[in-house]
């Protein structure tokens, strides 16, 4: 546990020094705020508060870039394998770079929030146990899938792609940059495959229409439901060495880190009501008595 | 007798098809500092980390202060230090960072800031690791290696791309950990190096040993001999070179001739003798005492720095 925390602590040093990550999690962040809150929404406080799920989506998302960069660059650099001498688990490196990921995001959450608040005066932030929650689940999944994305990908190179094509999917696909709603059906109906979509409905859920943790059923065990799939895997392809043999069924393990969600999205797909409530909170009227998708 | 700090008994490392290791065998007593030498791609690096436990043999076995380094890792890590040849640390880590964290890993540790001043890495503690020299690395990399009090050592390569200067700081904190009675295997493809430092040394060529014994040891198989190593300016015979008064045998390397003389100036003087006999001149001549060169080349007929 030590270890662990002592590794969390330097990671945090390490990162705040570098350039990179300051622009994924803090300049980037704050400019898609901006440009949603005055562009999109233009300052007003319904609009803004309506999109505060996609900004805090792309916040929280953004952590697979650096956590996957690091370990891959660590793994490229031999970082790795010096840290191997010591006595310390492969676990405790995994754990403590997640670890270290949530307090470099949560600050930049909260100030998200605290911008909304003060500069364009957003009253209500719903139900906000329901979106820490969400926020610390998504920095779990998503962090854990870089460190997936990692594992599986050999140089820098072949991780930046996976990661653009993954980065592309979860942003355009899920309702962060375009409301569900306004998305072509067929966009839609794939979107309800993408771990993404729910994360963002979770979080707008949340804030507009104040909804509880046990009302978002289905999004809380997906999000834990992948959480821990993608730790687990993480931690089953985890190496130290870039020489270092992946199991031969490692590409089938990356992909097991889907499976809650193609389950999920051919159930949503056939039975679900969340797309009818994306749209529904889209027109404005978030209020506790929306339909009833949620009370399932 | 003492049992040996480390054992290795027919270590076999294997790289799908490269034999990095063919069976390797020796072993190392408390408080030695014992030299592996061999040329690039000898096999010195698969077997060191072998040891370490950073890589997995695939036939034989060995263990370091009585654990086997795959069966318990852990315990092994808490035994021993070591610099590995490839490696590095976080561009933005600062060198007082780096050696507190490591320390924090581990049960036993020496003071951090001590290690710090003996390296003579004081004043650079606040460096980031991208900002160091490739010495200072180096120095803060053996640092690092004693931060756990270490019985056993490794040093892959220690001195390798350090320039004369720095190289000899090296040997001078080496030297010192050698009066401190540590255990220390290195390796290293420095003659000079192997036989200043090492109490001991194993010859490793293709991933067999082929020789080992002290520098001493070692440099008397090639008998009581002087090197007398010259070029030509046409080929010559090196039977006929061999049958010259005064010399005991001669090997051709990379287009020099080596003679080893029990007698040196008789000889020179007969070399001479019989190039002008033969239409032949000397290009160059240098004499020296026998070092594990000469043992190196006269087990491979290859020098050992290509
Ligand atoms: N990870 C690896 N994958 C494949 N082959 C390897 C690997 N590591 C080493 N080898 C091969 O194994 C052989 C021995 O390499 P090793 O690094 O042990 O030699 P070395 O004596 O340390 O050489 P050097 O003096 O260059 O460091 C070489 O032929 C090398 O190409
Ligand atoms: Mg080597």
């Amino acid at each position: 546990m030590k270890t662990i925390l002592t590794l969390a602590a330097v990671r945090i040093r390490i990162t705040l020094r570098n350039k990179t990550f300051l622009f994924f999690s803090l300049i980037m962040p704050l400019a898609i705020f901006f440009l949603y809150g005055s562009v999109f929404a233009k300052g007003k406080p319904e609009a803004v508060a309506y999109l505060m799920g996609p900004i805090l989506s792309f916040t929280v998302m953004g952590t697979f870039w650096g956590l996957s960069m690091q370990l891959v660059t660590w793994r490229e650099q031999g970082i790795l394998r010096r840290f191997r001498l010591a006595p310390i688990a492969a676990s405790s490196m995994i754990v403590s770079s997640i670890l270290a990921n949530y307090l470099l995001i949560l600050p930049t959450v909260i100030f998200e929030l605290l911008l909304a608040r003060f500069i364009y005066h957003v009253t209500t932030f719903g139900n906000l146990i329901s979106v820490f929650v969400l926020v610390i689940l998504g920095i779990t999944a998503f962090g854990a899938m870089g460190l997936v994305v990692a594992s599986v990908t050999n140089t820098m190179q072949e991780t930046q792609i996976i990661n653009q094509l993954l980065w592309f999917a979860l942003i355009f696909l899920s309702g962060a940059t375009v409301p569900l709603a306004v998305l072509p059906h067929m966009v839609q109906r794939i979107g309800l495959f993408l771990p993404a979509t729910y994360f963002v409905y979770g979080l707008q859920r949340a804030m507009l229409a104040d909804a509880h943790l046990y009302t978002l059923g289905t999004v809380v065990f997906s999000l834990i439901a992948w959480a821990a799939l993608a730790s687990f895997i993480s931690s089953q392809l985890f190496r130290w060495e870039p020489e270092a043999k992946l199991p031969r069924n490692a590409k089938l393990w990356a992909v097991a880190t889907i499976l809650p969600f193609v389950l999920l999205g051919i159930w949503e797909n056939h039975n679900g009501k969340l797309l009818a409530t994306a749209a529904y909170m889209m027109e404005g009227r978030p209020t506790e008595n929306t339909p009833p998708a949620d009370k399932r | 007798m003492m049992t040996p700090v480390l054992q290795v008994e027919n270590l076999v490392k294997r790289y799908g098809d490269v034999e990095a290791v063919r069976g390797v065998s020796f072993s190392v007593e408390e408080g030695e500092v014992f030299g592996l030498l061999g040329p690039n791609g000898a096999g010195k690096t698969s077997t060191i980390e072998v040891l370490e436990g950073l890589r997995v043999a695939d036939g034989g076995r060995a263990t370091v202060c009585g654990l086997d380094p795959q069966k318990n890792p852990n315990e092994l890590k808490n035994e021993i230090g070591a610099t590995l040849q490839a490696t590095s640390l976080p561009d933005k880590l600062r060198v007082s960072e780096a050696i507190r964290l490591f320390a924090s890993f581990y049960k036993r540790t020496r003071n951090p800031d001590e290690l710090l001043k003996r390296f003579g890495l004081e004043e650079k503690r606040h460096s980031f690791y991208n900002q160091l020299s490739g010495g200072q690395k180096q120095r803060l990399a053996l640092a690092m290696a004693l931060v756990n009090d270490p019985r056993v050592l490794f040093l892959d390569e220690p001195t390798a791309g350090l320039d004369p200067q720095v190289r000899r700081e090296i040997y001078v904190i080496i030297e010192e950990l050698k009066r401190e009675k540590k255990t220390i295997v290195l390796t290293t493809h420095y003659i000079e190096e192997a036989e200043k430092l090492c109490d001991r040394v194993a010859i490793i060529d293709h991933g067999k040993l082929i020789a080992s014994g002290t520098p001493r040891e070692l440099k008397q198989r090639s008998g009581d001999t002087t090197r007398v190593e010259v070029r030509l300016a046409k080929p010559a015979a090196k039977e006929a070179l061999s049958k010259l008064e005064g010399v005991a045998d001669a090997l051709e390397v990379d287009g020099a001739y080596v003679l080893h003389c029990q007698r040196t100036a008789p000889a020179i003087v007969s070399l001479v003798k019989y190039l002008e006999a033969q239409g032949n001149e000397l290009v160059s001549l240098e004499i020296a005492t026998p070092s594990l060169e000469d043992v190196f080349i006269e087990l491979t007929g290859r020098r050992l720095r290509d």
